[in-house]
């Protein structure tokens, strides 16, 4: 009885060398005179180098199922407690605070 | 203690060392240890309330010094929310009901579950550790700046007590959620589900969403405490602000956590002794979710008068109304369900029905704080202490007792004296109504909350709540007693005692440790009864006319 | 220990894998929550003091940050390639990459610690020593308050991590996975690979700021 075969390795190596690609973009972009965008940038590449390893990495890939939900359901619960106080912080009159 | 056959198969009489039971990973055994600990909390946090209601007889507030009534009120907050209030139903009722109801033979997880009684008694020993060495002033809230800067208790070893407590909590919650999902026996479709595990469920969800930012939030007050770093200092560019929309972004939810499952408990109490299926079960469905998720949308209705925008202020106005409307979705059904119904009034009913009462009232009371204008002056009042305590005590505990009556026969196999179980619930009824309704009034009035003295005036009302707090406690002192006398001497049970349909009834009273003989298959949905001769069918298909 | 034992309210080994795993998901969902409640608050005092975070995290040691990330994504390369050599029934391979992942995991740690060391060095530990430099106001130590509390509980989460990958790789020396059986590599992968994405996200917070010049 011979053992299974190893499922390919290729995604896994194309997605590490992403995500350090990735990496180089954002250390990259944070010297750039980009301004404003300097977080979103450095946010926006987190969040995808987060996607890559959630779909790579933890196998979410695939049809979306119950573990998409859950994994997805921190996600969505922390941008409600994100948006529903930034209502108040930005609509406050003492905000920026002042120390 | 005499001994049966069918005794020595159950669950309780199969093995019976120290060790069977301490490194047990039956659900059952163990919901029996949670009870046992959070009867334990109950009376620690009824101690501390019967100290408060005494000290308020006098408005001169003499019994305790200012100190110590502050000490004592936040030791009754901390101690009732936490160790009684968040795990009472769950930790006992769910963990014993979620398999047997689903058609399943254990959790999940079972060495997890242990391990969550094992953490949640390590967090209320260390509570309870601080309590004996002073205790802590800041309410069970923890207001910053006052718990950082300020208070000169026991902040640090409160907030990792109730820390590890959360643990303990998102264990649990785990635990029920993957069973339901993974679980549930064949036939067992979402929308067959009993309306407690839909309850149990949806508690479960809110415990693992909220209880991690209650985590967080403790932790940065204990590191700010401990190190004296600015996290919420004003001084050093810190928003005590912050603290509070962290903090209540669990705790609002934190109080569904206490009212679902009281609300699965009355579902499953009203259909079986009205004898009829449950007013539109899949809308009942759909208002536990929509409790649980717009739940997380209203906690800034505690920060009205804080200094939050009035633009949030008037959002999260809003959102408290909309949640409203799914809880008024629940009483109306339950009252269709009871309504040209063949009422059996024994005790469990009576539980369920003074719940459908005083959450009824509690719950409009909410609403009257969710208006901005008037929770202006009713913020910080005795109003807002009658609201909660009707919700907590006259909701959840109410229903708790209605939940631990209903189900004894299956959990002991033995029943309690029906005479002795109605009397305590009309006491606890008639108690608890002294007890709070006064306190809407002197709320209301003006009085402020948390103050260890009050203008002579109000006296009335305060001895009026007082001697009502008496009969609350005789109310909740009789089930300590009679409970256990059945355990020896009150007549066996068999195991559908109720006549009721669903999959924990089809198996002995004790269930055996694996809980079925045979797993079930079940061929419909819950609530099989028949109102126009009372007989049923039941969720595997057994009837009985 | 050869295989699992089939626990008695499941049907088969294979839903107690897809169970177990499930509820590993769940976990992480709190842990969302958990990481990013504390990365809200970040933001919040981000945005009401921008100058002041950019002038402190000017100092942050982005090439250490840096190194790390790339120990970290490694570190999740070769974890996923131990649960796959698991599938062939490669105990060598498994074993090797196991050890490899931990080993990633303590240089993790390692470099962490010699950052923390420059940090204390150039006097950005609040309370204990923090020198206010020019320009600098409170919030800046603010900045450093977050930088410590959110580095040290990731890497107390890393060091559970790396005890448990080391206790599987004891098991997996003793052959407990050469039969197909996988599911606490599985679970445990899953638990790694999240770490290192709140890395990810607590890169972005504290060393991409103040490097350009506008």
């Amino acid at each position: 009885m011979s053992a299974p075969a190893a499922e390919p390795v290729g995604p896994y190596v194309i997605a590490w060398l992403v995500l350090l690609l990735l990496l180089g973009v954002s250390v990259a972009s944070a010297y750039l005179p980009i301004g404003a965008w300097h977080p979103v940038m450095s946010f926006g590449i987190a969040a995808t180098q987060a996607a890559i390893v959630f779909l790579i990495f933890m196998r979410l890939r695939g049809r979306p199922s119950l573990k998409w939900v859950f994994a997805g359901a921190g996600f969505f619960w922390l941008f409600l407690l994100f948006a529903m106080s930034a209502v108040d912080y930005f609509t406050r009159s003492g905000y920026p605070l002042r120390p | 203690m005499s001994t049966s056959a069918a005794d020595l198969g159950s669950y309780i009489g199969s093995e019976n060392t120290l060790s069977s039971w301490l490194l047990t990973r039956d659900h059952k055994r163990i919901a029996l240890l949670f009870f046992a600990s959070i009867t334990v909390f109950f009376f620690v946090g009824g101690f501390a309330a019967t100290l408060i209601r005494l000290h308020l007889v006098n408005p001169a507030g003499t019994l305790l010094q200012k100190e110590v009534y502050n000490r004592v009120f936040t030791m009754h907050g901390i101690v009732m929310v936490w160790f009684f209030l968040i795990p009472s139903i769950p930790a006992t009722l769910g963990n014993f009901l979620l398999p047997l109801m689903i058609g399943a033979r254990d959790l999940a997880f079972p060495r997890l579950n242990l391990f969550s009684w094992y953490l949640f008694n390590a967090s209320g020993l260390l509570a309870l550790y601080f309590l004996l060495v002073g205790g802590v002033d800041t309410g069970w809230t923890f207001y910053t700046p006052y718990s950082t800067l300020f208070a000169n208790g026991h902040v640090i070893p409160a907030v990792v007590a109730v820390f590890i407590n959360g643990f303990s909590t998102i264990a649990t919650a785990l635990n029920f959620v993957v069973t339901t999902h993974k679980l549930r026996a064949p036939g067992m479709t979402w929308f067959r589900l009993p309306l407690f595990v839909w309850a149990i469920y949806a508690t479960s969800i809110i415990m693992l969403l909220a209880t991690p930012v209650l985590a967080m939030t403790l932790a940065l007050v204990a590191l700010e405490r401990l190190a004296g770093l600015g996290i919420f200092d004003p001084r050093l560019g810190g928003d005590p602000l912050l603290f509070q929309h962290m903090f209540w972004f669990y705790s609002h939810p934190a109080v569904y956590i206490m009212i679902l499952p009281a609300m699965g408990v009355v579902s499953e109490i009203i259909t079986c002794f009205a004898r009829r299926p449950v007013f539109g079960y899949q809308g009942m469905c759909f208002a536990l979710v929509a409790i649980a998720v717009i739940g997380f949308f209203v906690w800034g209705h505690h920060m009205f008068t804080t200094g939050i925008s009035l633009t949030s202020a008037v959002v999260f106005s809003l959102m408290s109304f909309i949640v409203a409307v799914p809880s008024a979705i629940k009483v109306f059904n339950w009252t269709a369900t009871l309504h040209n119904a063949r009422i059996h009034f024994e005790a469990p009913m009576l539980y369920a029905l003074g719940f459908i009462g005083l959450f009824t009232l509690g719950g409009l009371t909410g609403l009257v704080l969710a208006t901005l204008s008037s929770d202006i002056h009713l913020q910080d009042t005795y109003f807002v202490v009658a609201h909660f305590h009707f919700i907590m005590v006259g909701g959840t505990v109410t229903a708790y007792f209605g939940g631990l009556h209903y189900w004894w026969p299956k959990i002991t196999g033995r029943h309690y004296p029906e005479m002795w179980g109605r009397a305590a619930a009309i006491l606890m009824f008639a108690g608890f109504s002294v007890t709070f309704f006064p306190q809407f009034i002197v709320g209301y009035l003006g009085m402020p909350r948390r103050y260890y003295t009050y203008p002579a005036e109000w006296q009335i009302w305060n001895v009026l709540s007082s001697a009502g707090a008496s009969i609350l406690a005789l109310g909740y002192l009789l089930p300590l007693g009679y409970l256990p006398w059945s355990l020896c001497y009150g007549r066996r049970a068999e195991a559908n005692p109720w006549g009721a349909t669903g999959l924990e009834w089809q198996t002995a009273s004790p269930p055996p440790t694996h809980n079925f003989e045979h797993t079930p298959r079940v061929t419909r949905g819950p609530y099989g009864y028949d109102p126009r001769d009372g007989s049923f069918v039941a969720q595997n298909g057994a009837s009985r006319g | 220990m050869a295989s699992a034992q089939l626990q008695v309210q499941y049907t088969d080994l294979r839903q107690q894998s897809e169970t177990a795993q499930l509820g590993m998901w769940v976990f992480i969902a709190t842990e969302v929550l958990f990481f990013g409640s504390l990365i809200w608050a970040y933001v919040v005092y981000r945005t009401a003091y921008p100058l002041q975070f950019r002038l402190a995290g000017h100092d942050s040691v982005i090439l250490l940050g840096s190194i790390n990330q790339v120990i970290l994504l490694t570190s999740s390369l070769t974890m996923v390639l131990a649960i796959r050599a698991a599938r062939a029934q490669r105990q060598r391979q498994l074993l090797d990459l196991l050890l490899l992942t931990a080993l990633l995991g303590v240089a993790f740690l390692g470099v962490k610690g010699y950052e923390y060391s420059l940090d204390a060095a150039s006097h950005a530990v609040p309370v204990l020593d923090f020198l206010f430099k020019p320009g600098y106001r409170p919030p800046a130590e603010m900045f450093w308050t977050f930088y410590f509390i959110a580095t040290g509980l990731h890497a107390l989460h890393l060091t559970i991590g790396i005890v448990l990958v080391l206790i599987l790789a004891a098991r997996a020396a003793r052959g407990a996975f050469s039969r197909g059986y996988d599911a606490p590599l599985e679970v445990i992968g899953l638990y790694w690979s999240f770490v290192d994405t709140v890395w990810l996200f607590l890169f972005a917070c504290i060393y991409p700021l103040g490097r350009s010049l506008s």
